[in-house]
């Protein structure tokens, strides 16, 4: 494996971890909320993706195109019935609810679907590769790299040019005087929400179509998914697809010098950003 | 009667700032509501607007309780909000700002983007620019016309004058009039007696939480509105 | 009558006295308790310290870490360290966990503290990973799999020879004896250490900081000083709770050793059912949490998915936890740690 090969890898395993990044930093952005959830929420999707192929015997991509609009219904309820209540100027009660739900959620998924580790299929995708001439690549990480770009153009466009994003971005700066406007802030953050759900079950796609998972790797993807959150520097989503890119490629780095140590490399890179930009590669003006 | 409060007591926790009061607002009128520091009448917006929430019947509108409701359904029955200190979104342009007003709740009327601009010429050249890069007065301007975006039955003005040159607080009351003749009843709350009383209709000075003088602002003497605004004997 | 200020009430005076009495019998009971109930009061005892140090550092100190199985882990393998690579006996090795745990502390709140609000809990969970994955790196302290304590460095602890002849027990029976009175002892030292500290100056200081750091800072306290003290101290304690845990178990992996579910979802439970920012609600929480424990323990996950689904319920709608319920329909406080002006009676009128 050459140096070149191995940088092309981790710049595509990036993708992924932006895909894990971007509904963490969409509505940390909008409401200043933690969801310690989120990483099991995203194998909660990969679980409900696996089912829609192995008992409609639909393609991964259909069964996700199934799955987005229930994970937003439940993006959606989430945040009107429970984390509505708990958002406050205190940090803890919101902290401690997500951090319930994903011991909650993790042992629920155990019950519901054991510890065996499952993959959803994907047939001849799962092998094809590209020769660029200088690399191959292979066609999955590519697609996960596509997607992340795809879905960070998606939420920017939203943002900025559109009805919706005004009031994401409003509600953001201000939700008292945003309410005066007559926009119910509860409303958008549930929706906020709900679309951040949309955005995690992307990244459950690509999750479990590239790699082994079980109920229990929640906690790492959400990890992996805030560190490149805090790498980009907080509320830029360009700047979490960079973050998301710096672990990839340490992991990448990491893993060739020894597989061992792939893991720990994405943590040292994340530790080590932190210690020369505390604010992130891309922070925000005003926060 | 278009808006009016009956016997509002309100505060915030333990602290009561407001001990029964009574205001209320015709159609097309414009009241005036005077006071000095802490007499109440920021209390008495945030009542109204549902940014403070109270017992449902201590806020009418159009003979409907509201006391109740949450602020942003207020709003939708076309009560709308000059806010103390602006408050425009930083994320925002101004163009943005103006938008968002008229976003959820825009009825049938007069105000668009364009009758803004006309109104307030200066934001058209400063569309593109982020609302709070622009000077203080300018930023009033952008937050009368958020407000007037929904085309409002009732317009809220918290202290538009605060913190702004003489001059500034002319060009912005000279818009006043034109809002006025749209129809729109209007509520201004003022510490500069002088500004609220030629554009009011009917006046009310508060005091430590309780309407202490109520007149027709064309014949209120100066004495009475002192003695209601210091409490003295006149 | 001359005013003064007091955290003294009836209740609190009788607590004393119960807690003399509870630390009398708790001494005792080896004399005449079964082997199991001292190791299920031991596994009481050492999540009670964890609950209390937790609820330090979130309730009072509002630092709300995840990762304090970094500390756990640490004071464990500092332990083993000690015994297997130098000889130490494992009871005198405890320190050794407690001052690693310290050292662990310095760099972590360096890094985490730079992290705002909700994005310092998973800083904290960060660093516990990467201290997972380095210390699954030492290969003389068995790697990635783990290893035990040597026969011999177990067979011969100190005072387990006193135990096995004043109790007539066998030797497993007194190592378990002196590990109990270990954890009474660390877990009395821990409260009584809390509840000083939240009585004197620093108990002011800390809610200050809690409730507006800024504000504090502009009356003189250091919030910044507060926090680190605050943290170090709660970290060498779980280093040691660590290390005691593990002198009684006897094996260490660095997934047992660096459990987030078993260090810190379960203590985070404790802590939240029982009321959070209260010293009663661990010691009520532990309690909850062990009563579940053996009713659910054979369920398995379905133990972990009710035990997460009551913290929200309780964090929804009873958010101060059964504690908070039970001293509000009471007014009953065993540690009182709020002021109160004594000698004036009130007069008529608003305030």
């Amino acid at each position: 494996m050459n140096w070149l090969d191995i940088l092309v890898q981790g710049v595509l395993l990036g993708g992924l971890y932006a895909l894990f990044a971007a509904g963490l930093s969409l509505v940390f952005g909008i409401m200043r909320l933690v969801n310690l959830a989120h990483g099991d929420l995203i194998i909660f999707a990969a679980f409900a993706i696996l089912l829609a192929v192995s008992t409609l015997g639909l393609n991964p991509f259909l069964a996700a195109l199934l799955a987005a609009p229930l994970m937003f219904a439940l993006g959606w309820a989430l945040q009107r019935f429970v984390l509505n209540r708990v958002l406050g100027k205190d940090i803890l009660p919101p902290l401690l609810v997500t951090f319930g739900l994903s011991v909650a959620l993790q042992n629920g998924l155990l019950e519901a679907f054991s510890a065996d580790t499952r993959r959803i299929p994907a047939g001849p995708l799962e092998s094809a590769s590209l020769d660029l001439g200088i690399v191959t690549v292979g066609w999955m990480p590519l697609l996960t790299f596509l997607s992340a770009v795809l879905v960070i153009l998606a939420l920017n466009r939203i943002f900025y040019a559109t009805a919706l994003g005004r009031a994401f971005r409003a509600t953001s700066d201000d939700p008292v005087t945003a309410s005066l406007m007559g926009i119910d802030p509860k409303g958008i953050f549930a929706i906020a929400t709900g679309l951040a759900m949309v955005v995690v079950t992307v990244a459950a796609l690509y999750l479990g179509m590239r790699a082994n998972f079980d109920p229990s790797i929640g906690p790492a993807r959400l990890i992996y998914a805030f560190e490149a959150v805090i790498i980009g520097g907080l509320g830029s989503l360009w700047g979490t697809l960079a973050g998301g890119i710096i672990i990839g490629v340490a992991q990448s780095l990491g893993a060739a010098i020894n597989p061992e140590w792939q893991i720990l490399a994405g943590h040292i890179a994340f530790l080590v950003v932190l210690l020369i930009r505390p604010r992130g590669l891309f922070p925000r003006a005003v926060d | 009667m278009l808006l009016e409060t009956r016997a509002l007591t309100a505060g915030y926790g333990q602290f009561n700032a407001l001990f029964g009061v009574d205001v209320t607002l015709d159609k097309a009128e414009t009241v005036a509501v005077i006071g000095a520091n802490g007499a109440g009448k920021s209390t008495l917006l945030r009542s109204i607007t549902g940014v403070l929430r109270n017992a449902p019947d201590m806020v009418l509108h159009r003979g409907d309780p509201i006391g109740a409701l949450p602020a942003h359904l207020v709003m939708q029955r076309g009560i709308a909000m000059v806010p103390e200190g602006r408050k425009l979104f930083p994320s925002l342009t101004v163009e943005e700002n103006l938008r968002i007003g008229g976003q959820v709740r825009r009825a049938p009327g007069p105000w668009t983007l364009d009758t803004i601009y006309d109104l307030f010429p200066i934001l058209k050249e400063k569309r593109q620019m982020p609302g709070t890069a622009l000077s203080g007065g300018q930023q009033q301007m952008v937050a009368i016309g958020r407000a007037l975006m929904s085309n409002p039955e009732v317009l809220l003005c918290d202290e538009i004058s605060l913190g702004l040159a003489p001059v500034v607080i002319r060009d912005i009351y000279a818009a006043m009039p034109r809002i006025k003749d749209q129809g729109t009843a209007i509520i201004v709350v003022e510490q500069d007696i002088g500004r609220a009383l030629a554009v009011s209709d009917r006046v009310y000075c508060m005091m430590e939480g309780r309407v202490t003088l109520t007149a027709r602002a064309a014949e209120v003497s100066r004495s009475a509105i002192h003695a209601a605004y210091f409490g003295e004997a006149a | 009558m001359q005013p003064t200020v007091t955290t003294r009430t009836r209740a609190g005076t009788i607590t004393a006295v119960l807690a003399l009495i509870l630390i009398a019998v708790g001494l005792a009971l080896p004399a005449f308790a079964s082997r199991s109930l001292i190791q299920d009061l031991f596994f009481i005892l050492t999540m009670l310290t964890l609950a209390q140090l937790w609820n330090l550092l979130a309730g009072y100190g509002g630092l709300v870490s995840v990762g304090q199985q970094a500390f756990v882990g640490i004071g464990a393998y500092a332990m083993f360290a000690g015994v297997i690579l130098w000889g130490i006996d494992p009871v005198l090795a405890i320190p050794l966990g407690g001052l690693a745990a310290l050292l662990l502390a310095i760099p972590t709140a360096f890094f985490a503290f730079r992290l705002a609000g909700a994005y310092f809990a998973i800083g904290t969970w960060v660093i516990a990973e990467v201290t997972r994955l380095l210390i699954a790196q030492w290969k003389a302290l068995g790697g990635g799999t783990g290893t035990s304590l040597p026969r011999e460095a177990t067979s011969d602890i100190i005072g387990v020879e006193a135990i096995r002849t004043l109790f007539d027990v066998r030797e497993a029976a007194a190592r378990d004896i002196l590990a109990y009175w270990l954890a009474l002892a660390l877990a009395v030292l821990t409260i009584a250490a809390i509840y000083a500290l939240l009585r004197n100056r620093l108990g002011l200081a800390l809610a200050a900081v809690r409730d507006n750091a800024e504000a504090a800072n502009s009356v003189g306290v250091d919030a910044r000083r507060i926090r680190w003290a605050v943290f170090l101290i709660a970290a060498a304690m779980t280093g040691l709770v660590g290390a005691l845990i593990y002198v009684q178990t006897a094996r260490i992996s660095p997934d047992a050793a660096f459990s987030v579910t078993d260090w810190t979802a379960y203590v985070i439970f404790i802590v939240v059912i029982g009321g959070i920012g209260r010293i009663e609600g661990p010691i009520l929480g532990v309690l909850v949490f062990y009563a579940l424990q053996t009713l659910l323990a054979d369920y398995g996950a379905w133990y972990l998915l009710t035990l997460g689904l009551i913290a929200i319920a309780v964090m929804l709608f009873a958010p101060r936890g059964l504690w908070g319920l039970i001293s509000d329909r009471t007014g009953l406080q065993l540690f009182p740690v709020q002021r109160r002006l004594t000698g004036i009676t009130m007069k008529g009128g608003k305030t």
